[in-house]
């Protein structure tokens, strides 16, 4: 049993069919081939697949392709316009905000999620909005700096 | 020529662009045409005898190809074992198979392979295979399977006893305690953890059937460790018929060094099966699956004279191994732990025993900073306690107790000979930092008035030993391997460079690091310089990265490389210059006559003379390439204090850290800002045992923290901002002056969070906590005092 889906991922339109219980971000990394979005613990906890659906920050693992039908989603892929990096991308690499970067991508979006609702958040605003991401290696705090320097330079 | 300096510059990281646009490929990640997907089926049971294995409604699954079982493995003639690779005397090594054959050891032992053409067929299909199993008893503390009555694990291993080491004069220790002033004590559980790199262990492997030969990309801290381990024991391949690869590795911790069945096993399917194999381990597979940290059982004491100066410590330490001795497990508890247990101390006294004991849990090994977050607990938390029976300040006892500045290099009792430090400077500006006497008054105050959070501060001056060396030492104490790193500097004919490293990074920072050391020493840009690592082919022969070792030992087998290009060079622009070759020096990126600069070769002329090789000195070989093994001649000893300042909730017991300063000295900086990004991880990680991680077994050995909703991780909103400085102490042995810095935040963290804690309840009579500090244990504590 196959059903058919279609949506925006980078501002390109995919069709595919698949099956019901696929995975957005299994449907991302496989089907698309965008594996940018890194899996952690398929179980919502630990933000590495991180993506934006409808501009709101989705976990990608405990989502269903077919329940992203007819969304357009932003991936770590398409946040760059036109070979320029997003803020949040460039605050990340000046300020040390990785490391293995494996948490990095769905670090970013949910980053831009936080900064889309509230661009001029404190460091206390951004601890919480990050609150469901797990990061092993920076113990958070050039993550935070990053975030705050590209809502600094207007990131949102 | 003019030249910047490099070595001690922010460089922004190399890697750092493909990781944030996606374009960083994982193992995971990477897919090959007719690929196949590996699903293994894992004992739900700690204890069992496994019985009738039935593949029957696997194989019908639509998509799977095979099912797999102990016996196919043996009837293939492969060795089929994981061994450990450190060998301590009269060790019971009980073979670790690939896949369990009659008795299942731990929750998540492998005991069958399906193989189907997706993920998910691979998985449907491992919930079908029926597996028989007679459960047994298990047994999870470390010191209760040593007391008669628990449950044997292996019958070559009587009381589940795999080692029973010491270390130290036991005499001199007792006598030293006889005639003490005071002695403290303490009993304590060093928490078992689970390493959690974000990305799970992976391996995608790839046959070749005419050459014989077996590609693995996998998720490595070592790759030529995994591959000699494949090649003896596990696979029986040849070395040279084996490809290791470590492409994006995401976070390893240690859990990475290790070699485990899985990958093997992927290996070993697509050898079957002629097709590529993919197997990635599920969140909670990794959980199960990946070696644990930790998981001491330890009573220590300690001894003191009327002036509070140490006389004698005693330790006494039953390490869980798991099921299965790991790789490096043996070393952890011993090596790693009893030698570090002078902590920064001048004690004339000291004696550890440890008992190595099998339990029917996952297998424990290294974890960042592996047996020396273990000793710094014991020592650092026995300081207090000496400081809670003498009266003394904490500060005070510590500093009283240092070894002085001018007794380096100092010999401990428990064999290290600690090469250089000067502890006091680093003490003294964390407390500074913390301000460290405004702290407790406005704990008084609070005691006094009854308001607001209790407070508590706590301190942590810790020692490491990294870059475990040297190897004729390591081979003398059990390792089956030299613990040196290499490097091998390829000078392209146009004078830019690319250096191979058995150094692998699994995101230190490595490509960054290290081409600021050859730009530096060159006289290069660091654009001209690439880094190769983490593949078999590729780089001669490596050890790779753990136990901060990676800038110290192969940041020094770049160092002598490159000097042995210099040293070629400067031959050859010797005989440019019609100069005798000890005039010619190498500076700011050009060879010259000593005290004449107009009598010069610049890098480019000398290495396109060397490729052209029309003129060369008499009988030398074109070319400029060097390949070095650098072999250190000591350990490497950072040190620093670290200071945490906590709250707790007086109604609710949850204890919240405010303030975390940390002073360290890791000698020599390359990279400031990859370095304070180093020190920041590791206090997080360390805080996250102090304060909420644990993977917790009932006493039969069932795991009860698989996930991440039970195992409690730090979180960005749970923790400060960092306040760090440095105090710089060069080490006097390597050619870098540098000592390593991966660890020193997990080292020192656990115990500065721990007597923080502590301190915050003490005139509540409390005298010590076990981690993890949950609020539970702590407003129990509060309630009942002193019972502890």
């Amino acid at each position: 049993m196959s059903y058919h889906v279609q949506l925006e991922v980078n501002g390109r339109r995919h069709e595919r069919e698949v099956e019901p219980r696929m995975l957005l971000v299994h449907f991302l990394r496989e089907e698309l081939g965008l594996t940018g979005t890194n899996v952690g613990c398929e179980t919502s906890l630990c933000g590495a697949c991180t993506v934006l659906v409808d501009g709101a920050a989705v976990k990608s693992c405990t989502q269903l392709a077919v329940q992203a039908d007819g969304a357009s989603i932003t991936t770590i892929e398409g946040l760059a316009t036109n070979g320029e990096l997003h803020a949040l991308q460039q605050a990340f690499w000046d300020l040390h905000g990785l490391q293995c970067g494996y948490c990095t991508p769905g670090m970013i979006l949910a980053a831009a999620d936080l900064l889309e609702r509230n661009p001029d958040p404190d460091d206390g605003e951004i601890r919480e909005a990050l609150k469901g991401n797990v990061c092993r290696c920076t113990g958070y705090h050039n993550i935070v700096r990053a975030v705050r320097r590209a809502a600094e330079g207007g990131a949102a | 020529m003019t030249r910047n300096r490099v070595i001690g510059t922010s460089v922004k990281r190399r890697e750092d662009p493909d990781l944030i646009t996606g374009r960083g490929r994982y193992t995971d990640d990477l897919t090959r045409p007719g690929m196949l997907h590996l699903a293994i089926v894992r004992s739900p049971y700690a204890h069992a005898v496994v019985g009738r294995i039935d593949a029957t409604r696997a194989l019908e699954v639509p998509g799977v190809v095979a099912v797999y079982t102990a016996a196919d493995l043996e009837a293939s003639g492969i060795p089929g074992v994981v061994p450990t690779a450190w060998l301590l005397p009269d060790l019971k090594t009980p073979p670790h198979p690939l896949l369990a054959k009659d008795r299942v050891r731990y929750v998540g032992d492998g005991v069958a392979l399906v193989v189907a053409d997706s993920r998910y067929s691979a998985r449907d299909g491992a919930d079908l295979v029926e597996v028989d199993y007679e459960p047994l008893q298990g047994v999870s503390n470390p010191r209760k399977a040593t007391e008669a009555g628990a449950p044997q694990l292996f019958d070559e291993a009587p009381g589940n006893i795999a080692f029973d080491w010491e270390l130290g004069d036991a005499e001199a220790t007792d006598r030293a305690f006889e005639g003490a002033a005071t002695v403290a004590k303490v009993a304590l559980r060093n928490n078992r953890l689970i390493p959690h790199a974000v990305e799970p262990r992976a391996a995608l492997a790839e046959w070749d059937r005419s050459a014989g030969s077996v590609t693995i990309h996998m998720t490595s801290q070592n790759p030529h460790v995994h591959r000699l381990l494949m090649s003896l024991a596990s696979l029986g391949l040849p070395e040279h018929k084996i490809r290791i690869v470590a492409p994006e590795v995401g976070g390893g911790f240690g859990s990475k060094i290790h070699h485990y069945p899985d990958e093997a096993l992927a290996a070993w399917c697509a050898m079957q099966l002629d097709r590529p194999v993919k197997w990635t381990a599920t969140r909670s597979e990794t959980n199960m699956t990946d070696a644990h940290g930790r998981d001491h059982v330890t009573e220590a004491e300690i001894a003191l004279d009327e002036d509070g100066r140490i006389v004698g410590l005693r330790a006494n330490t039953w390490a869980a191994m798991g099921a299965y001795l790991s790789t490096f497990a043996p070393a952890v508890p011993t090596y790693l732990h009893g030698t570090l247990l002078s902590g920064q101390y001048a004690i004339p006294a000291i004696h550890v025993h440890v008992f190595g004991v099998f339990t029917s849990t996952t297998p424990v090994d290294a974890y960042r900073g592996a047996g020396r977050p273990e000793a710094t607990y014991i020592v650092e938390r026995l300081l207090d306690r000496a400081a809670d029976e003498t009266g003394l300040d904490a500060a005070e006892i510590r500093r009283r107790n240092f070894v002085p500045p001018d007794a380096f290099p100092f010999q401990t009792q428990v064999a290290l000979a600690y090469d250089s430090g000067n502890y006091a400077p680093a003490l003294d500006r964390a407390l500074e930092m913390a301000g460290y006497d405004d702290l407790l008054a406005e704990q008084s105050r609070r005691r006094a008035d009854g308001d607001g959070p209790l407070l508590g501060v706590g301190l942590s001056s810790y020692i490491e030993a990294c870059g475990i060396a040297p190897s004729q030492v390591v081979g003398s104490l059990g390792a089956q391997a030299g613990l040196w790193e290499s490097a091998k500097i390829r000078v392209h004919p146009t004078g830019s460079v690319t250096v191979y490293t058995g150094s692998s990074a699994h995101g230190q920072g490595h490509e960054t690091t290290f081409s600021q050391i050859v730009a530096e020493k060159l006289g290069l840009d660091v654009d001209q310089v690439d880094v190769v690592h983490g593949d078999t082919r590729e780089v001669q022969f490596g050890m790779g990265t753990y136990g901060s070792r990676s800038a110290a030992v192969g940041g020094s087998a770049i160092v002598t490389g490159l000097d042995k290009v210099i040293a070629k060079g400067r031959r050859i622009a010797a005989h440019m210059l019609e100069a005798a070759t000890e005039d010619v020096v190498f500076e700011d990126g050009a060879f010259q006559v000593k005290g004449v600069p107009d009598r010069a070769k610049a890098w480019g002329e000398v290495v396109l003379a060397a490729y052209l090789a029309h003129d060369l000195p008499e009988e030398m070989e074109p070319g400029l390439e060097a390949t070095s093994f650098y072999n250190p001649s000591n350990f490497t000893y950072p040190f620093g204090t670290h200071v945490a300042v906590v709250e707790i909730d007086r109604e609710t017991g949850v204890v919240r850290l405010v303030r975390y300063v940390a002073v360290d000295d890791v000698g020599n900086v390359i990279n400031p800002m990859i370095v304070d990004g180093q020190i920041h991880g590791g206090i997080a990680q360390g805080v996250g045992q102090a304060l909420w991680e644990e993977a917790v077994y009932d006493d039969d050995g069932q795991l009860l923290t698989g996930t991440m909703l039970d195992y409690a991780l730090p979180r960005a909103h749970n923790l400060p901002s960092y306040e760090l400085d440095r105090t710089v102490t060069p080490c006097p042995h390597n050619p870098l002056g540098v000592k390593g810095v991966g660890e020193a935040g997990a080292i020192a963290s656990p115990a500065a969070v721990v007597n923080a804690v502590v301190d915050a309840l003490f005139h509540l009579g409390v005298r010590h906590l076990d981690m993890p500090l949950t609020p539970e244990k702590v407003w129990r504590a509060m309630k009942e005092g002193g019972r502890s």
